[in-house]
């Protein structure tokens, strides 16, 4: 079996099972955010359920609009802060202490290895990093996840991603996800789980890790999933407080597709609009003057992302007329990033330092765009209208080349500074 | 129960950001969704649409996000049923749990052009193009799908769930 096969054969109790089968699965978290959760909550009490399966395996978090951006906005936080009191559900995140979900579940260890996870996010997808099942649903199946703790799954074929060779300077896993999504499309991998694996995976860090399995659903994913490791367990170990299990695919697991490439061929990428299979090498980018440039969000958020941002930026300037917005992914990642002296390089070089939230990676505040305006964003979706108007552009990077694009104006990878 | 109504058809990858740009996503009533729906790709779609028409696309439809407010804004808008080559699959999921009917057949989404009268007849499998004159079957839900379909949507099956515990 494949580790997407195991994990979901223990969560539905049993010793095997095949892609196509249908199976309900318990769970070991559910999470909303405040765009999902207030209708999750409602079908909730629609389903006639009184108490959540469990507070513990509850997730609320409040992120895409935060700091609440208008009233209604305010609204949909205080039903949820009001319905997590009243359930007693301990994992309740706005403001101080919180962060953008996709972040923070990792990182307080809400999520490990071996779970299954349904969040009402389409992003959901990000702990497959850590070697967990875990897959974006609506908020409908979110609030029959919190009535029931189990949801149906169909076991989704499997397809296996071979990264050989040597990473040339300045590619990252955000790189390689966008290579792979350019190379299979939006829809390369509908309905199935995405298998990362090789010795590049094996030297990757973790951050790259989460931004790589944050982007499967990009190209359609249920899942994207890295077996767990050394590195793995170094990185969740001190943020576990109760057992986890570890799986890996066997060696004559089945899969329906095998792609294998060497990473020594591929450049930093960038998606050009409207589709993140738009990737091209940043060699064959031409002259692309930008009006912004995001740094942040559930793809590349981390501390990590933020110093690759800062070693590009350190003691240079964001170009005139561009607005570089960095937005640490968490209030703790935000805190170290001060004590660190990064949000000083930053705000130095003249970047915008926001507090955690999704915002202007789906559109929602924080660093809208006009009519004909255009991003870089290290963000995960470049859609019509994705960050504000339907004529303005979004095209995806890395941290290291948006903040070089920052400081260049057009898009550029950092050997061009 | 059989569909019948206007298509109006839309490419591949029909995004749900296009189907409910974020920005009205502060909102949770399908009446205040379907105000915006589509808008992003097609201004005048409110102008067109009428309660039972049937919407076409292309591979992927509804991918993207997760919110359910994308199919909710489709059926508030008076979108009886989507037929399209392929779903996105959360969409997939969203639409059954809502009671918004889906149709997957790549024939009959490439047989229908915009402004054709389509009739679907779920339990028979089949859509019909009135204005071609042209017929497509499609294969029965299997699994949970029929299931969830048959119960009227996911909340009805957890309800029953929970009135038997």
């Amino acid at each position: 079996m494949t580790i997407a096969e195991k994990l979901l054969a223990r969560a539905a109790d049993t010793d095997r099972v095949k892609p196509g089968q249908f199976i309900n699965c318990s769970l070991d978290c559910v999470l909303a955010n405040d765009i999902t959760a207030p209708l999750a909550i409602e079908a909730f009490g629609q389903m006639g359920a009184a108490k959540v399966f469990d507070p513990d395996k509850m997730a609320l978090v409040a992120d895409h609009s935060t700091p609440n951006k208008d009233i209604k906005s305010a609204t949909n936080t205080k039903l949820m802060r009001d319905f997590a009191r009243e359930q007693g559900i301990r994992h309740f995140y706005e403001g101080c202490g919180g962060g953008i979900e996709h972040i923070i579940l990792p990182d307080k260890g809400i999520v490990l290895p071996g779970d299954v996870i349904i969040g009402a996010d389409s992003h959901t997808c990000t702990y497959g990093a850590i070697g967990a099942f875990s897959t974006g649903v609506g908020s409908t199946d979110a609030g029959a996840g919190m009535a029931l703790g189990e949801c149906w799954f169909r076991v989704p074929e499997s397809m296996k991603f071979v990264f050989n060779g040597r990473r040339r300077e300045w590619v990252t896993g955000k790189d390689l996800i966008l290579y792979t999504i350019g190379q299979i499309g939006v829809d390369g991998a509908r309905y199935r789980a995405m298998e990362f694996c090789g010795p590049v995976i094996e030297a990757l860090p973790m951050p790259d890790r989460f931004t790589m399995a944050n982007m499967a659903i990009e190209a359609g994913g249920k899942a994207g999933l890295f077996a767990p490791d050394e590195k793995t367990l170094e990185w969740v170990k001190p943020r576990a407080r109760r057992e986890f299990t570890v799986f890996a695919s066997d060696p004559d697991a089945d899969y329906v597709e095998v792609y294998e490439w060497d990473v020594g061929d591929i450049e930093p990428q960038v998606s050009f609009p409207h589709l993140p299979e738009n990737a091209r090498p940043i060699s064959q980018v031409g002259q692309v003057p930008i009006d912004q440039s995001v740094i942040g969000a559930c793809t590349n958020g981390r501390l990590e992302d933020l110093q690759a941002a800062a070693e590009i930026l350190k003691g240079r300037k964001v170009a005139d007329g561009v607005r570089c917005i960095v937005i640490p992914g968490s209030h703790e990642i935000h805190l170290a990033a001060t004590k660190t002296g990064l949000v000083e390089v930053l705000l130095e070089a003249g970047c915008l330092v926001s507090t955690p939230t999704c915002g202007p990676c789906l559109g929602g505040h924080m660093g809208i765009l006009a009519a004909g305006e255009r991003a870089v964003a290290t963000t995960n979706r470049n859609f019509v209208g994705r960050m504000g108007h339907p004529e303005s552009e979004v095209y995806l990077a890395s941290p290291y080349v948006a903040a070089a694009s920052a400081v260049a104006g057009r898009i550029a990878g950092p050997d061009e500074l | 129960m059989a569909i019948k109504g206007t298509a109006h058809k839309y490419g591949d990858h029909v995004d749900t950001d296009v189907i409910i740009p974020a920005r009205y996503l502060n909102m949770n009533t399908p009446q205040e969704l379907a105000e915006h729906c589509m808008e992003d790709i097609d201004a005048e779609f409110l102008q067109k649409v009428k309660a039972g028409d049937i919407m076409v696309a292309g591979k992927n439809f509804g991918c993207g996000s997760s919110r359910e407010h994308a199919p909710i804004a489709l059926k508030a808008s008076g979108i009886a049923c989507v037929i399209a080559d392929t779903f996105a699959r959360i969409f997939f999921r969203n639409a059954l749990n809502i009671g918004l009917p889906i149709v997957e057949s790549a024939q009959a989404a490439e047989g229908i052009d915009s402004g054709d009268e389509v009739e679907v007849d779920l339990e028979a499998g089949r859509v019909q193009n009135i204005t071609q004159g042209t017929e497509f079957d499609f294969p029965p839900l299997v699994g949970m799908a029929q299931t969830l379909v048959q119960a009227g949507g996911l909340k009805e099956l957890v309800k029953r769930k929970l009135a038997a515990e």
